[in-house]
């Protein structure tokens, strides 16, 4: 099938460019043996940017399950992990991980092998677990950053203890790398994580535009410069393109979704296995998923950062982000984005991969449905785990979601 | 023993004995779980209960729990919604796993129950940084107590609170030694009562009933039951006392277990010197850990490895609620710690319900079967099981 030129126009430049970096990335880590360089394992939602300054090559164990759910390489993966012992009912991100660590299997033939692991367990209970079962597998040093949960607030005492951790991580680079942290260096790095964040925010932003030129697949997408290479300038570069990239569609009137006439915001993580798929379904409704709270949190604590102060201040950043806070809080943010993007409905995924991203979400709905009055959908999935999937069933609620939405009229918003 | 007849009843309803403590007009304040401080809920004159999630049908939780959510979980959410904890005054969350910590929040939400408190502990159990914000963590909750029902919890009854727990600790470890020294001295069913009964019963009466019985065991000549093969329990928290029964039945005793209704609970002692709320922190620090809490990556592995030769135990029955992601991440690696050891295990992961006897039976009988001829186990009994029924 040819692509019509509408089409071709909707397709990102910059997706080449992001690609490019991501494989320079990929090469850079899976090489470090040679270059002397040293890797570490790191969560995604984990202060990186000591690492950055450490020179220490950063990989995401996250990322790669993207990849490997994005590449359908997740069932099967996940059935070795079984075959192992690993219930099925866990993240699948952790068990396709586990079971490639185990056999190099996966893409790009497998994640080099760490030096040392930096769990963060800001976004949840199961990568303790997981960065333990590693620990046992590599036997390498593992540092627990443990940012105390914020059901309501954020305690004195809980911001003391994130803080004197920071300095506890530093020395424990400091003893695993053999060499000094550069605290010079720190304050650089510092702004530009804070600058690639704001810069994300901007191009997340665009989607307010309508038609929106972007959609939260995209967003999918082009998340993973942030996710990996936050502290460098790669990311800031790379951003400042990609906005620009957004503006033009804008002023060009470039939609994302042909005849965008809904839009919907999408909660939880993507089901990396049918990403083309749902965003042509929505399409086919002429509904473009503007936003999600996922790639949000990626920017959602910037408010806490003081760029004079990096260091000090990222101890509150990386403890309230959009996962570690209540299911109140957590509905703030969605309530905020559905004004912001003008949304129609909400789309939640509910993730039996991720359990503190899915239970609550009943309550959520409640919420928004009581404040906003927009109508919610709830779509169920193991996020890289395709094998339970069934496309019919999404499709049969999907239709029966759209209805209600097209029945309500464009535009319908918020209002009640 | 009428004493264990007694505690055999409270175990069987621990909500009409928190009525009755409440009748008598002292607050009672619920947790799920075994990192509640209950030394300092005691110090406060309330009465500490644990609870258990059970008891009920949870399909009211499906209003806000996925079906991916453990049963404790749901079932506790359900015992709330349908009014059955209409004893409480409060209720508090340690921060444990995932699924709690969301219940938290819906708990927080949709019930009221009066106090609500989240003591938010570190999830890293090592290190001074974690160890002072632990003793904050508890002193906060300590403040918030005393705001809450407007008293003082002054340091002598800390103290006193503390001598409790820790004779009360000392007796259950004591009673769980003789058991495994002896089986046949108590069934299996009997002891999951006698722990039961202790999250629940008035500290003060339970102490000198704990005392009482100890005293009764230690004479005790052992029965007949006591013959099976030499089985340790090990998961979360066990709500199935039948499951011991079944055990038995199939040719096999728990000698001993590492669930948090059961030794995770009352291990460790507290300092009796010092700071109080400290000596409490340093017990949680070191108490057998529970796996959504980290000491080290092989800490448990260690722990249970050398409780299984101390005891001399044969096998190990896995016993699971399923869709619980601590437990179940430390499932492959407990396996091949006690597989290198020459102990064999087996899953058996269950809902909010047994699955049905027989085929709960024909698994164990299977296992028990397997184990071998009977090694040289230091308590092992030395005939073969003499199946009843
Ligand atoms: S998907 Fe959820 S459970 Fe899995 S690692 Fe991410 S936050 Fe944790
Ligand atoms: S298993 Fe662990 S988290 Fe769960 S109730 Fe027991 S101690 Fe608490
Ligand atoms: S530790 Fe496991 S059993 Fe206990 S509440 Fe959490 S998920 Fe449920």
């Amino acid at each position: 099938m040819s692509q019509t030129d509408a089409e071709k126009k909707r397709k990102f430049r910059s997706a080449k460019r992001m690609r490019e970096i991501m494989t320079e990335y990929y090469i850079e880590a899976k090489t470090a043996d040679q270059t002397g360089k040293k890797v570490a394992w790191i969560t995604s939602g984990g202060p990186v940017e000591p690492l950055i300054v450490m020179d220490v090559i950063p990989v995401y164990p996250e990322n790669y399950g993207a990849m490997i759910g994005a590449s359908h390489m997740g069932g099967d993966l996940c059935a070795k992990a079984e075959a192992l012992g690993y219930s099925t009912d866990l993240c699948s991100y952790a068990r396709a991980d586990i079971a490639c660590a185990l056999e190099n299997g996966g893409p790009i033939g497998g994640l080099p092998k760490p030096d040392m692991l930096i769990c963060c367990n800001n976004i949840c209970g199961t990568v303790m677990k997981w960065y333990e079962v590693q620990a046992r597998l590599f036997n390498v040093p593992l540092f627990i950053f443990d940012t105390p949960f914020c059901h309501v607030d954020f305690a004195d005492e809980a911001r003391r203890y994130v803080r004197a951790q920071i300095d506890e991580y530093i020395s424990f680079l400091e003893g695993v790398c053999k060499k000094k942290f550069d605290f010079d260096r720190s304050m650089e790095v510092g702004r530009l994580s804070l600058k690639g964040q704001q810069l994300w925010q901007e191009v997340l932003d665009a989607a307010a535009h309508r038609p929106s030129p972007m959609t939260a697949f995209d967003a999918f997408f082009f998340l993973a410069l942030i996710v990996t290479l936050r502290g460098t300038d790669k990311v800031v570069n790379f951003y400042t393109e990609l906005l620009e990239e957004m503006k033009e569609r804008v002023s060009q009137g470039i939609s994302a979704v042909e005849n965008e006439r809904y839009r919907l915001l999408w909660d939880n993580l993507p089901v990396w296995y049918r990403l083309k798929w749902l965003s042509d379904t929505f399409a086919s409704h002429g509904a473009c998923l503007v936003a999600d709270t996922y790639t949000t949190a990626w920017c959602g604590s910037m408010k806490y950062i003081d760029e004079n102060d990096f260091i000090d201040s990222m101890a509150e950043a990386y403890t309230r982000i959009y996962l570690n806070i209540g299911v109140d809080e957590m509905a703030k943010t969605i309530f905020e984005m559905i004004d912001k993007y003008e949304v129609d409905g909400l789309v939640m995924h509910s993730n039996r991969s991720c359990k503190p991203y899915s239970f609550g979400q009943y309550d959520l709905m409640r919420m928004v449905q009581e404040k906003k009055g927009i109508p919610c959908m709830m779509l169920e999935s193991h996020m890289v785990d395709e094998r339970s999937f069934s496309e019919s069933q999404a499709l049969t609620r999907i239709d029966a979601f759209m209805e209600v939405i097209r029945k309500r009229g464009p535009g319908a918003g918020t209002a009640r | 023993m009428d004493i264990l007849n007694e505690f055999i009843e409270v175990a069987a309803d621990p909500g009409a004995y928190a009525r009755r403590i409440r009748a008598s007009g002292r607050s009672v304040i619920g947790y799920y779980c075994s990192y509640a401080p209950e030394e300092i809920i005691h110090a406060a004159g309330l009465h500490p209960i644990r609870l258990f999630g059970t008891g009920g049908d949870s399909g009211i939780a499906d209003r806000h729990l996925q079906a991916y959510c453990c049963s404790l979980v749901r079932g506790a959410l359900a015992e709330s919604l349908t009014g059955r904890l209409d004893y409480l005054d409060g209720t508090v969350f340690p921060h444990t796993c995932d699924s709690i910590q969301r219940l938290s929040d819906i708990w927080r939400l949709n019930t009221s129950h009066g106090f609500f408190a989240d003591v938010v502990l570190p999830v890293k159990l090592t290190g001074e940084n974690a160890r002072k914000y632990l003793i904050d963590v508890l002193q906060r909750f300590k403040r918030d107590l005393e705001s809450y029902f407007d008293l003082v919890i002054t340091e002598e009854s800390m103290r006193s609170s503390i001598r409790t727990f820790n004779t009360i600790r000392s007796y259950l470890s004591e009673i769980y030694e003789l058991k495994s020294r002896n089986p046949g001295i108590i069934s299996g069913q009997e002891l999951f009562s006698i722990v039961r009964t202790s999250m629940v019963m008035d500290r003060d009466v339970l102490r000198d009933k704990l005392q009482t019985l100890l005293q009764e065991l230690r004479e005790s000549v052992p029965g007949r039951e006591g013959r099976g093969r030499r089985l340790m329990l090990v998961g979360n928290a066990c709500n199935h006392p039948d499951i011991y029964e079944l055990i038995e039945r199939s040719g096999g005793q728990v000698v001993w277990d590492d669930l948090c209704t059961g030794t995770r609970w009352f291990s460790g002692a507290i300092r009796e010197e010092g700071d109080p709320i400290a000596a409490i922190a340093d017990r949680l620090f070191e108490r057998q850990v529970c796996p959504s809490k980290h000491k080290s990556p092989t800490a448990r592995g260690e722990l249970l490895a050398s409780q299984a030769r101390k005891h001399g135990v044969e096998g190990v029955i896995f016993l699971y609620l399923k869709f619980c992601d601590p437990h179940s991440f430390d499932y492959p690696y407990l396996k091949e710690c006690f597989k290198d050891m020459g102990i064999p295990s087996m899953l058996l992961e269950i809902e909010d319900s047994l699955p049905p006897e027989g085929q709960i039976l024909t698994r164990i009988e299977t296992f028990t079967q397997m184990l071998g001829p009977k090694t040289g186990a230091v308590h092992a009994e030395t005939s073969q099981t003499g199946r009843e029924g």
